[in-house]
């Protein structure tokens, strides 16, 4: 088995209620999903979409956003799978999708002496 | 733990309200702004984290906090609630005030101020029910349109309009002044009536949806009996009237989404719980001296809900009340409805004479349930041909599937 790191790219937009609750329902089903499974290496945690970025040699601190509103990072989860071809099938549950995000896997890199 | 049905559509409304009062009427949008804020920081922790114990709790504290942020922000580019005042301007009295203007009692009366808010005159009535079930029921623009059998684009109108009357307004309507209550609760009792027949008799043809609006309408009227001066006998009569209609619900569409009338009913899917509670309203409604229609309506529906057979059905009771009901307030569906009271208990000519005999019949000429009733007469007198152009009338006016069906199959009786 090998890690992953799913980052969740986007995918937030002014929802109503109803189809905001439905969205999370949505993401708690499939995240138990991939737990159930024994995929979840670590469930990840919610990023703020805001914050600082630190630049450069001098260091020059400025107010986020740090990319487009839609490929702002807004949490991560650490997958175990078999390759990155099993770990990019199982991102394609994720309901991100449905509101036009993205997820990105990157592979962990490890260290085979 | 799992989250309970509709939760964030419920909670909506008790943060919109909440925030507003804070904010003052004029900022509304930036009380829904807020609202949404919350919800999606909600969304964004639960979905790794999971539901917190006290959902509701966690997502009032963060509305809370989201508005403290914006109180802060904005303080300089707007004014809020004129009667909070200085309250909100110094950061001494800030987080103190708002926690306050976040307790239970406090949100349970900017509910009903909201409701009165909503409720104003000055906006139609259909436009009220819309600005409720959006406002303090949490339902989108799509959501509402789909429940009117409406356009997206005719209900957002609607709302925007009655919005920015409702923005315009300074300051929410005052629940404390006893005067200014009594003589708005009839149009709330009106709206939340209204609200809760768009969802018993209404055109959207998926019972999921009927059912919400008509809980909706309840979860607002019992609201409105928390309130010592919203529980009067009207009140209750709405109530109860509300709960022993409701009560038949189940029967009403069954599963496979087919049209049962009160006649072909399987009695043994009402809701007896819903029953007992009616009854139980009613009593409470009849200690004043006032008689409204909602007492009428409602003592209607309790004798239907006492017949556990359509046959030991009190007919004769019930075509008198549909006779008091013609002198509070008489209307061409009133009067249809005693019509076909009077058919059950002395025959379907009787019914068809009654029916010839109701002033301003072309008012029903568009409902389908009119020239459906007299189809129904007619089938029972053996005159199949007229029946069967009765029912073909109807057919031509239905306004969903549902409907179609129901009277496809008594044009096909008649064959």
């Amino acid at each position: 088995m090998s890690e992953f790191l799913y980052l969740y790219r986007g995918g937030e937009d002014g929802r109503t209620p109803e189809r905001l609750q439905q969205m999370m329902q949505k993401w708690m089903t499939w995240l138990k999903d991939l737990a159930a499974k024994g995929h979840i290496k670590d469930q990840g945690q919610p990023l703020e979409r805001r914050g600082k970025l630190v630049t450069g040699r001098q260091k020059t601190v400025t107010d986020g956003p740090f990319a487009e509103a839609k490929d702002v990072v807004g949490g991560y989860t650490l997958i175990e799978a078999r390759d990155l071809e099993q770990a990019v099938e199982l991102s394609k549950g994720c309901p991100i999708f449905e509101l036009d995000g993205a997820v990105e896997v990157r592979p962990v890199q490890t260290l085979n002496l | 733990m799992e989250l309970s049905e509709h939760l964030f559509r419920r909670e909506s409304g008790r943060m919109v309200a909440a925030l507003t009062r804070i904010f003052g009427v004029h900022n509304l949008t930036l009380a829904e702004d807020v609202v949404q804020e919350a919800f999606c920081r909600a969304v964004e922790v639960w979905k790794f984290r999971g539901v917190p114990e006290n959902p509701s709790a966690w997502l009032m504290a963060t509305a809370k906090n989201c508005a403290l942020d914006a109180l802060r922000r904005e303080r300089t580019a707007r004014t809020f609630a004129p009667e909070l005042g200085r309250l909100l301007q110094s950061e001494w009295t800030l987080a103190p005030a708002v926690q306050q203007l976040f307790g239970p009692n406090e949100i349970k009366d900017d509910l009903l101020r909201m409701m009165f808010s909503c409720c104003n005159p000055r906006v139609s009535e259909e436009a009220q029910v819309a600005l409720v079930l959006h406002i303090l029921c949490g339902f989108s623009v799509d959501e509402i349109a789909g429940a009117f059998v409406s356009s997206h684009a005719a209900v957002e109108k609607r709302i925007t309009r009655a919005k920015k009357l409702l923005a315009k307004s300074r300051r929410l309507f005052d629940v404390s002044a006893p005067a200014d209550f009594s003589a708005r609760l009839p149009a709330v009792h009106t709206a939340l009536y209204l609200l809760f027949n768009e969802g018993y008799h209404g055109a959207s043809a998926e019972s999921a949806v009927r059912a919400d609006l008509c809980r909706e309408a309840m979860r607002l009227t019992s609201l409105l009996l928390e309130h010592p001066l919203g529980a009067t006998p009207t009140t209750y009569a709405l109530a109860a009237l509300m709960s022993l209609n409701a009560a038949r619900l189940p029967a009403r569409v069954d599963t496979s989404g087919q049209l049962n009338t009160l006649v072909d009913q399987d009695r043994s899917q009402w809701d007896r719980n819903l029953v007992s509670e009616g009854l139980k309203l009613l009593e409470r409604s009849a200690c004043g001296s006032e008689i409204s229609d909602y007492h009428v309506e409602a003592a209607i529906a309790a004798v239907h809900a006492d017949a556990r057979r359509i046959e030991d059905t009190d007919w004769r009771k019930i075509v008198s009340l549909y006779d008091m009901l013609m002198t509070i307030h008489p209307s061409p569906i009133v009067a249809l409805n005693r019509a076909i009271a009077v058919a059950q208990s002395e025959g379907p000519e009787r019914g068809l004479e009654e029916i010839g005999a109701i002033d301003h019949r072309d008012r029903l000429a568009r409902y389908p349930f009119y020239s459906a009733a007299m189809g129904e007469l007619e089938l029972r007198l053996g005159r199949r041909d007229a029946a069967r152009r009765h029912f073909e009338e109807a057919l031509a006016l239905a306004r969903n599937p549902m409907e179609r069906r129901f009277l496809d199959q008594r044009v096909a009786a008649c064959a």
